[in-house]
């Protein structure tokens, strides 16, 4: 046979073979899909970062799809856009989600913050504080190796002399870096709405803290008499704001003699 | 058994693939960003060059006995683009979690020039089937060893101030040139450890 000929038709065989059998068994193995679930998987941001407390976008979908659930506004990361866009597939009544970003309640940065030993070792928040606590004196503290930064799907956390700093107008609140941090340090705040907040989470007392840290809570307790709504509260040495409560005066920043309690007013820009 | 050992050694080592013989570089710059993908995508590099392998090693026996060798190229192109499309849509029906694993990666890697270079390989070095597995096999582990070092070292270069004009891509050819450079340290240990 002319071997051009044959090169020819065995290619055309060999495509032919391939075509026919990647039909039939796209129609034989076929999933059948939920469309529902698919048209709802498209509103969300697909970040699988579970805030909803779903397994994922998908396992979001499929909950809103099978009737599992009717709050179209569990998604942190879409927001309110992504709950209209929900309610307009489901015909579900669409919710508002409270714009929210992480914080990171931590001032232990290079200058206020003493070092106790150098670290050497795998640079990882979750290595190094099996380490004596953490590179710094103050155990409670920022370690600032970045695991946050890695779990950070938005690329919002960087390290700004030596601790962690979100970008509040990159997170959207998935809260992955509050499951990774070792130190339990960062906490969803609401945006567009003025609140204080303790940078702080030092429980040691506070001539302890205040050898350990320059910005750390010495729980003195001038905040708890400052603030006028009683939001404050002092825990082992150290103070919290319960955000509900906290109508964000000023009165506690004001008070603070180490500058610890900050007034965080996050807006969207 | 020394035979495959060094052929395996080989491949993940002095002769990596992506490092050495500068194969596979889109996926090897695409997806190093995060460990996870970088994993995945490797473990689906592994197991299409593998099915190649097998697959293709037959009908290269085939083409030689017709005389059509210099038909290789786009058979092999051909045959692996369906099969793994097919392997795609089983998976998908019988094996959800490996499909989500692999899934979006497997089409990705279809037609890369490191599986199709990995199957020309093998033939231009006349390896037996057996020794052709075990070249692929280590190829697409020695990607995974070229992947997950590369996307530990730009995780690091994330956190790092760079300067403006090396942002971005041209900082991240710079890091894969120096981890090239490092692979050619190996040069020689395989023969070194097996005593030959």
């Amino acid at each position: 046979m002319n071997p051009i000929l044959l090169a020819v038709l065995l290619l055309a065989g060999i495509g032919l073979i391939a075509a026919v059998g990647l039909t039939v068994a796209s129609k034989v193995f076929a999933v059948p899909v939920d469309e529902k679930a698919e048209a709802i998987r498209e509103c969300l941001p697909g970040a699988n970062c579970g805030a909803c407390g779903y397994s994922g976008c998908d396992g979001y979908a499929a909950a809103l799809s099978k009737g599992e659930t009717t709050n179209t506004a569990l998604c942190q990361p879409g927001g309110t856009e992504a709950s209209i866009a929900i309610g307009e597939v489901t015909g579900l009544a669409a919710g508002e989600v409270k714009p929210m970003a992480a914080v990171v309640l931590c001032q232990g940065h290079n200058v206020n913050s003493v070092q106790k030993l150098e670290y050497q070792g795998v640079m990882s928040c979750k290595m190094a504080a099996q380490v004596f606590g953490g590179p710094k004196e103050c155990i409670y503290g920022c370690i600032g190796f970045g695991d946050c930064i890695a779990a950070c799907e938005y690329g919002a956390i960087s390290i700004c002399n030596g601790i962690a700093r979100i970008n509040p107008y990159e997170c959207k609140a998935c809260k992955m870096c509050v499951k990774t941090c070792p130190k339990g340090l960062i906490q969803v705040m609401p945006l567009e709405e003025t609140k204080a907040a303790v940078l702080c989470k030092n429980h040691d007392k506070g001539a302890a803290t205040r050898k350990e840290c320059k910005a750390g809570c010495i729980g003195c307790m001038k905040c708890v008499k400052a603030c006028e709504s009683g939001a404050i509260e002092i825990d082992r040495f150290c103070a919290r704001v319960d955000i509900e409560k906290c109508i964000g005066c000023g009165l506690c920043h004001e008070q603070c003699p180490v500058g610890a309690i900050d007034l965080i007013s996050l807006v969207k820009k | 058994m020394k035979l495959y050992l060094q052929i395996l050694m080989t491949a993940i080592l002095t002769g990596n693939f992506v490092l050495c013989k500068f194969l596979g570089i889109c996926p090897f710059l695409g997806v190093s960003k995060k460990l996870n993908t970088a994993v995945g995508m490797s473990a689906a590099v592994v197991f299409v060059m593998a099915l190649a392998t097998a697959v293709t090693y037959p009908i290269n026996t085939f083409l030689v006995a017709k005389e059509l060798d210099y038909l290789q190229t786009i058979v092999f192109i051909l045959v692996i683009a369906a099969l793994v499309q097919l392997v795609e849509i089983i998976l998908k029906k019988f094996m959800p979690p490996l499909y989500n694993a692999l899934g979006i990666y497997l089409p990705l890697i279809t037609t890369n020039c490191a599986v199709l270079g990995v199957v020309l390989l093998n033939i231009t070095e006349n390896y037996s089937f057996a020794q052709s597995m075990c070249n692929s096999v280590g190829a697409g582990l020695g990607f995974m060893l070229a992947m997950v070092i590369f996307s530990g070292v730009r995780s690091r270069l994330e956190g790092c101030d760079i300067p403006k004009f090396l942002q971005g891509l041209p900082i991240v050819l710079i890091a894969a040139s120096i981890v090239s450079v490092s692979f050619m340290g190996f040069t020689g240990i395989v023969e070194g450890i097996l005593g030959l």
